[in-house]
């Protein structure tokens, strides 16, 4: 009898969530995105942005009829207009399409941002752990060259860079990915102090696993989640710089376009159309704010302990 | 104390030496030879001049020998002459850093008076529209493209409404001291570089309030049947304000970087602008002289930071 009623017994709130399948952190993640509306909505124009940009050429082939290159030099300035469908966004002082070379300029601006923010991942996580796993001398010279790449602002650097050694498109990124690592290492390298000293860290070791194994099979593992969360800060953080950059003359140069170098001649045409000076600069905010908001909503989704506040 | 301070300014010196490092490699090793830019449209030189000035400079010493000797010269700031003006190049830049130090302290007020009382109330008033829309402008307020910015308010309060000046210090033949006049024309440039600062600030006191709010000593200021604004400003906004003082050594290195970018924008006449000028001309003596300032000055802030947060938190000191 005295089963009989245990039995029929409803679950509690917090028993239901115990009974319930477990679900791994990703799919708990996961779960929790979709919930998230704002960062749906952003991830979704994001993704936008990027296939419009990766698909540049087919529109500006079959909807625009316009080449990145064609100029009308007895349709300069054009307000934005629907007819024809190439002066959507207004046309520029040599009468070319500020619409396709928008799109043309998305793939290289976020094309920059994502390539420098692989390197910078890549750098940035393998130095970290490293520094993290081994400590003393390295993390010693680890922290010196931290300390001063840091109180040097990145954008002089960049700027002296690019203005002294004009590299090129893909130099540029690279050195961009080279330069931003600093954030992202000095966090892995905290966490890592921490784990190292964890009872799966010493199992591993007493089991006689390389370092190597140890710091990207056991460590890493525990801390990708947050990994991704500064990596969508990072992606925003690069592109904005980018554009400053570009914008300044020293980044990505004309011909090949970028957000920024479109805005490079605004300051000489804005008094005859703003347009032009509005339009790559609301991408690049809206790419930027889609990637931060990102970053905010996968902050909330991955780490566990801010379950109990929301 | 002392010892800390004494510890931490021991700290500096191998970072001071890292930067003229960097400063000298990225300059010294760049493609090109200094000495062409330097004889650049002078018709009458020889190789032989080319050979003799490369000496007088020291150019024709193997790098590391040149590094030593720029180190010793720029420990008395000598940075040499610059390679355009033919002045002193550390001389050149100090004139500079008025104009720029007047738009960051500038901006820095506007940071502290606007990003601070935004995020109290943001977290006075959590949950509700106010709430919402600071949170909102806290994120906005970071991805905004400084100089894009900087362009639309000039299209917008000096083209269109023809309200402020869009370029400059002071307008062109009115007195220096024409503070109305030098207001107008910071105005604008302040306002976009204190941008980040101030969604920065706003998003760090929303969360600290809020922290704070939470703590027992509040609740026992409560309690204790204190008035809601003692409680507030006398026993939490202390204590959440502490994490202003840690921002504040980023938040400088934003105004230096924002500076160059903004400076240029606006044709302010300052730092940034004279090292971008400087670059693009490969002005290298005063490139090298702007880079070793900026630094140095990042440094100094960074441990005025550390100490002014052993102050504030003397559990800082043990660590």
């Amino acid at each position: 009898m005295a089963t009989n009623t245990a039995t029929i017994r409803v679950p509690t709130a917090a028993e239901a969530i115990l009974l319930r399948p477990p679900r791994s952190l990703w799919s708990n993640a996961w779960y929790k995105l979709r919930h998230d509306r704002l960062t749906m909505i952003a991830f979704g124009i994001l993704l936008l942005l990027a296939l419009l940009s990766a698909a540049a050429d087919l529109f500006a082939q079959n909807v625009f009829n316009y080449t990145f290159e064609k100029q009308d030099l007895l349709n300069t300035y054009q307000k934005p207009t629907f007819d024809p469908p190439a002066y959507l966004l207004g046309s520029d002082e040599i009468g070319r399409s500020q619409v396709v070379r928008l799109l043309y300029g998305g793939r290289v601006s976020l094309a920059v941002g994502f390539v420098a923010a692989l390197v910078n991942l890549t750098v940035g996580v393998t130095i970290g752990l490293t520094a993290g796993y081994f400590r003393g001398r390295i993390d010693d010279l680890f922290t010196w060259f931290v300390t001063t790449l840091n109180s040097i602002p990145t954008i002089f650097l960049l700027l002296i860079f690019a203005a002294i050694w004009e590299p090129g498109p893909v130099t540029l990124t690279i050195v961009i990915g080279l330069l931003f690592w600093t954030g992202i290492s000095l966090y892995v390298r905290g966490q890592t102090f921490a784990l190292r000293e964890r009872e799966f860290v010493v199992a591993a070791k007493t089991i006689g696993a390389k370092p190597t194994r140890i710091m990207f099979k056991h460590i890493l593992p525990n801390i990708l989640p947050l990994i991704f969360v500064l990596a969508a800060i990072d992606i925003g953080a690069i592109i904005l710089t980018e554009s400053a950059l570009s914008y300044l003359g020293l980044g990505i140069l004309p011909p090949t376009p970028s957000w920024g170098n479109l805005l490079t001649n605004a300051t000489s045409y804005f008094v005859r159309a703003w347009w032009l000076v509005v339009s790559p600069g609301v991408l690049i905010f809206l790419t930027v704010l889609c990637l931060y908001l990102i970053g905010d909503g996968l902050r909330d989704a991955l780490d566990p302990r801010l379950k109990a506040e929301k | 104390m002392r010892n800390f301070i004494i510890r931490r300014l021991l700290y500096a010196i191998p970072t001071l030496i890292g930067i003229s490092i960097i400063t000298f490699v990225i300059v010294r090793l760049s493609p090109g030879d200094p000495i062409r830019f330097f004889v650049f449209g002078q018709r009458d030189i020889t190789g032989e001049d080319i050979e003799r000035l490369r000496h007088a400079y020291g150019l024709d010493k193997p790098i590391p020998l040149q590094y030593v000797d720029w180190l010793i010269a720029m420990v008395q700031l000598n940075f040499g002459q610059s390679f355009i003006y033919h002045q002193d190049a550390f001389q050149l830049l100090l004139g500079r850093v008025p104009a720029t130090l007047q738009l960051a302290v500038v901006a820095l007020a506007l940071q502290l008076l606007v990003g601070v009382p935004l995020g109290v109330i943001a977290a006075l008033k959590r949950g509700t529209w106010s709430d919402g829309m600071i949170r909102v402008f806290g994120v906005a307020g970071h991805a905004v493209p400084a100089f894009w910015l900087g362009l639309v308010l000039i299209i917008v309060f000096a083209v269109q409404l023809r309200w402020l000046p869009s370029q400059g210090m002071l307008t062109v033949g009115k007195d220096v001291w024409d503070l109305p006049d030098r207001l107008r024309h910071i105005l604008l440039p302040a306002f976009v570089l204190s941008l980040t600062g101030i969604a920065n600030y706003s998003r760090i006191l929303r969360t600290e309030t809020l922290d704070v709010l939470s703590q027992d000593f509040v609740r026992t200021a409560h309690a204790k049947g204190l008035h809601e604004r003692t409680v507030v400003f006398v026993h939490a906004l202390r204590n959440a304000l502490i994490p202003v003082v840690t921002a504040l050594g980023g938040i400088l290195a934003g105004l230096v970087g924002g500076a160059l970018v903004v400076e240029q924008v606006f044709s302010w006449p300052g730092v940034g602008q004279f090292t971008f000028q400087a670059a693009i001309a490969k002005d290298y003596p005063i490139v090298q002289a702007a880079t070793m300032f900026v630094s140095a000055l990042l440094v100094a802030s960074y441990l005025l930071r550390d100490i002014a947060y052993a102050i504030v938190d003397p559990r800082i000191k043990a660590g």
